[in-house]
């Protein structure tokens, strides 16, 4: 097994063109328990460590964060939790202190298991993934980055340089379902986010489907019915049966399977129950922050 | 580590990242070995337990005093990995009650269950 250092991001990219199989090595959360299991042993390793720049995120002008790909969760919840809310909450339920300490969302991208915390969090706000090759980047909505079970959109000759998740403009939240509080896969996890300004509600299932994927049905009877009822205007109390009906459409969003984890049954009741709640709970606290301010 | 360095008190446990017997300091941040390959931290400092007292024939350092006077272990196999967290979570500021200390230990396993001891050597060493 070769190990690729590269020192520089133009010169990753162009040792990704050289070996398209090598495997991206950042954190090594997930990659090296493969390896420890002799599970896959890829012709190549290419290791990220070196190059500074995925550890750092910029604020541009409309107020999108650009989060390098190896930023590990840790930061994100010290540094990011005002601007990336959802995100900064599922990131503390990512593993254990140690694990989040190298963990970081690009990891959890690239290997796109439908189980990965930060996916929900990233769907519901509407972010996008800054792909890179010796071709160009392309920026990928991360609606479009999710093909299959552990498979996304990147080229063979692609790296991912960043994540560009707009700054919360209203609450969002995460919820999960797991044996236990610490180092725990979710059984299945929910994400939605409140978008004021645009009065739009976005969601993300993660655990539920074979991708990661949001809950458009769901999403456009929240839209409708906070519409057609001046909710947004008048701040006033969200019905519980509302709630629940947007529940029950999350629920039916996804396409669960029964494994060790969790029967097919049991997700759809959790994602119900998850959505309802975290539903109210971010309105809630809009409803709080609107007569704050008023 | 443990084989060409001969420092064998990260220990080899689970081989997942769960069990967190083989955690150590880098740049003084904790993280478990097993799920990094020691070519990735060129130029970092790294942490063992054997690294912890400073001085091999001086004074323990006081979070391994700590779990000796409150008697933190049993077998000792998570022992190692236990105090370098606790060391990282003191640093870390995560130690203002039971429940933080709980949360913030909870990537170390104990499988002997020696936790309520765990805590009480933490909360010591703490100054609580």
């Amino acid at each position: 097994m070769e190990f690729l250092r590269p020192a520089t991001w133009e010169e990753a990219l162009a040792v990704k063109a050289q070996h398209p199989s090598a495997v991206p090595i950042a954190g090594g959360t997930d990659v090296m328990v493969d390896l420890n299991f002799d599970r896959h042993r890829p012709d190549a390793l290419l290791d990220l460590n070196r190059i500074h720049e995925l550890h750092t995120w910029q604020i541009a002008d409309d107020d999108t964060v650009r989060l390098g790909a190896s930023v590990p969760y840790s930061k994100i919840i010290d540094a990011l939790p005002d601007r990336l809310p959802g995100l900064a909450l599922g990131a503390r339920t990512v593993g254990s202190p140690q694990i989040r300490n190298r963990g970081s969302v690009g990891g959890n991208l690239g290997g796109a298991s439908p189980a990965g915390d930060a996916h929900p969090p990233l769907l519901a706000s509407g972010a996008t993934v800054e792909a890179a090759s010796v071709r160009g980047t392309r920026l990928i909505p991360i609606d479009d980055f999710y093909l299959g079970v552990k498979r996304n959109a990147l080229e063979p000759d692609e790296l991912i340089r960043a994540i560009h998740i707009p700054s919360a403009t209203g609450p969002q939240q995460f919820a999960k379902v797991g044996t236990r509080n610490a180092m725990v896969i979710a059984v299945c996890s929910f994400a939605v986010a409140l978008h004021p300004r645009a009065r739009d509600v976005r969601t993300g299932i993660g655990s539920a489907a074979p991708t990661p994927r949001r809950a458009s049905e769901a999403e456009a009877f929240i839209r409708a019915e906070l519409d057609d009822t001046g909710l947004w205007t008048s701040a006033g109390e969200l019905p519980l049966s509302t709630a629940k009906r947007f529940g029950e459409l999350v629920a039916r969003a996804a396409a669960p399977i029964d494994d060790v984890r969790g029967s097919a049954a049991y997700r759809r009741h959790a994602l119900a129950v998850m959505a309802r709640r975290t539903l109210l709970w971010t309105w809630n606290d809009h409803r709080a922050t609107g007569r704050a301010a008023a | 580590m443990r084989e060409t360095l001969g420092l064998t008190g990260p220990k080899k446990g689970c081989d997942l990242g769960q069990c967190g017997a083989c955690t150590v300091l880098v740049d003084g941040r904790r993280i478990t070995s097993c799920l990094t390959f020691a070519l990735m931290h060129g130029g970092r400092e790294v942490t063992t337990i054997e690294g912890l007292g400073g001085d091999p024939e001086g004074d323990l350092h006081p979070v391994q005093q700590a779990f000796v006077d409150h008697d933190a272990f049993q077998c000792g196999f998570c022992t190692p990995g236990q105090i370098m967290s606790a060391v990282a979570l003191l640093a870390e500021g995560h130690a203002g009650d039971d429940d933080e200390i709980r949360e913030w230990m909870s990537g170390n396993l104990c499988r002997c269950a020696a936790y309520p001891n765990i805590v009480a050597a933490i909360t010591a060493a703490a100054g609580r």
